[in-house]
């Protein structure tokens, strides 16, 4: 049916707010880290680069992003290798056990965070007797990373089918030789934008992160929680928070370039 | 076909080709071989841990020593069960969730409607990487800038002030502000989703049978896109029920689930009375999965 122009312009100017609304929180995040006013009073004081300039040089924000650069890429690495190997799996065979199985790979972010959080703390602590430190962070960031490269390659093998393997292999080369030259060149940049999104995902994770990092630690969203309630540090706190968000959307607008498979990236 | 080329006898290989002629011959092999990490990860060890959380549910903690005892009981969940302040936390709680659901179902809709039906393909794409970005942007970082902006000088003080409103402050409407804006994409990719698929064709067959806007909507766009605001709605749920860090940082002294399970293992230590409560949550997201999959919106997701 035609819809009538009204009913049109009020949809669409309902979605122009809806989207003003999402970014208006993040801008003000960006404008208030040039705030000369230290708690961020509105309409903004006047113009300032202090705060970066203090941030860049804040001992603790930067250890915390060295921290989450190393969680991150361990944890990505590890997502990389399990979810490519449950996606061949469960794109490429037919077995019992393939739903409860895509349900497991799900549930690490479909269960509330603080459930996984307290699961692994319990497990690290209490059962394997581990003292938590950098990697009972990895272990647990690597398990709730691997459904997004796992989506991220099991949309990139369902839109690629099988023939052009078959074909490697009628032309005699074996299942190495056409992995090496055939699936994986294919598979490239969908491991790439599953590397990527998970590395985002790591990046900014808070909750499991809580339960299972090591005292004396701290990822950068931790820095953040752990100083957000001190008003003295709240202007640098601020110029992390960007930081932060620059680092977790640049891989996703990356991802989205690299891999035209999913719109959510594997997240929903 | 494939079996009679590859099949063809040539040079007797290397290991190597060896070991691949020989996976290609047993798939069951391959199957195995790709399954066994990730199993031994997630099924073992992450089940493994789930499994255990639960298990301690039914033991205690010691009350001098603070050490968890293995004594089977059923205490854990009769504290809950009993105790009044945990049946207000878990009124407020689903309360909360059903709240922010409802407001991110009434502002992602047109938001959805307008994307799938009145944009071109092109706009399309780049507006659900639109929606989809900030989803991604730090969880953390976005109920911090509610934080600054709720504040008593901030951002909606300054834009609602001249209209003779103040902003919420911090407390419960403030905390369900601030999770429905978070949820907000997991409830428009969806819906968005959902109403792509719906072909416009049975509209302008609404259209053609005299149904005007309002009737089109209710009797023929409605019923065909419910499916996807219920998946929606599971994650805004889902989400709303175990959080406990937005409440912290713009609820006031508001506690909900997820507080006191927080609570219990920081400052009470009580780690089998927080996995009590922990399966709360889980719970009933178990039943709202339950009562979604009688609608198929599950299949949907």
């Amino acid at each position: 049916m035609t819809f009538s122009r009204t009913t049109r312009r009020v949809l669409l100017v309902a979605l122009a707010l809806g989207l003003a609304v999402i970014y208006f929180p993040l801008l003000v995040v960006f404008l208030n880290s040039f705030n000369s006013d230290t708690t961020f009073g509105w309409p903004p004081g006047g113009f300032t680069l202090e705060w970066w300039g203090r941030a860049a040089a804040n001992d603790g924000a930067l250890a915390a992003l060295r921290t989450s650069v190393e969680a991150g890429l361990a944890a990505t690495a590890i997502a990389l290798v399990l979810g490519a190997m449950a996606a061949f799996a469960l794109q490429r065979y037919k077995f019992i056990g393939r739903n409860p199985i895509s349900l497991l790979i799900v549930l690490p972010i479909a269960l509330p965070g603080i459930v996984t959080g307290i699961a692994l703390n319990n497990a690290f602590r209490t059962i394997l007797g581990i003292n938590l430190g950098l990697f009972t962070a990895i272990v647990a960031h690597a398990t709730f990373c691997i459904v997004v490269v796992f989506n991220n390659v099991v949309a990139r093998l369902r839109r690629l089918g099988n023939n052009l393997e078959e074909a490697s292999m009628d032309l005699g080369a074996d299942g190495i030789t056409t992995f090496r030259l055939v699936t994986f060149p294919m598979l490239r940049s969908a491991l790439l934008a599953g590397g990527l999104l998970a590395f985002a995902l790591s990046f900014d994770e808070v909750i499991v992160t809580t339960f299972t990092l090591g005292a004396g630690l701290e990822t950068v969203p931790i820095w953040i929680y752990d100083n957000l309630f001190r008003p003295n540090q709240a202007p640098i706190v601020n110029v992390v928070a960007v930081v932060l968000i620059l680092a977790s959307t640049v891989p996703v607008y990356l991802a989205q370039r690299l891999s035209g498979d999913s719109a959510s990236g594997g997240r929903l | 076909m494939t079996a009679a080329i590859t099949n063809t006898p040539r040079p007797a290989g290397s290991p190597r080709r060896r070991l691949s002629a020989y996976l290609r011959r047993t798939p069951r092999l391959r199957l195995g071989i790709l399954l066994s990490a990730p199993l031994a990860w997630l099924g073992v060890a992450y089940l493994g841990a789930l499994a255990a959380l639960f298990v301690t549910a039914f033991w205690s903690t010691d009350v001098f020593t603070g050490r968890v005892v293995v004594s089977w009981s059923l205490d854990n969940f009769a504290t809950l069960a009993r105790d009044a302040v945990y049946r207000t936390i878990t009124v407020r709680t689903v309360g909360v969730a059903v709240i922010v659901t409802l407001v991110d179902a009434v502002i992602a809709f047109p938001m959805a409607f307008a994307m799938a039906k009145f944009t071109s393909r092109r706009t399309q794409r780049l507006l659900v990487i639109a929606v989809m970005t900030p989803l991604w942007a730090s969880y953390l970082v976005k109920a911090y800038a509610w934080r600054s902006m709720l504040s008593g000088n901030g951002v909606l003080h300054w834009l609602l002030v001249p209209v003779g409103l103040d902003g919420p402050g911090y407390g419960l409407p403030a905390t369900v502000i601030t999770l429905s804006y978070l949820w907000l994409p997991y409830m428009i990719l969806p819906i968005y989703a959902g109403l792509d698929r719906l072909p416009d064709s049975l509209l302008d067959a609404s259209g053609d049978l005299g149904a005007r806007s309002v009737r089109t909507f209710l009797s023929v766009v409605l019923p065909l896109a419910l499916p996807a605001v219920i998946a929606g709605s599971i994650f805004t749920f889902s989400l709303s029920l175990g959080d406990y860090i937005a409440v912290k940082i713009v609820g006031g002294t508001s506690q909900l689930l997820g507080n006191v399970v927080y609570d219990n293992i920081g400052a009470a230590n009580n780690l089998p009375f927080a996995a009590t409560v922990a399966t709360v949550p889980v719970v009933i997201m178990l039943l709202y999965l339950a009562a979604a999959r009688r609608t198929g919106a599950v299949d949907t997701l």
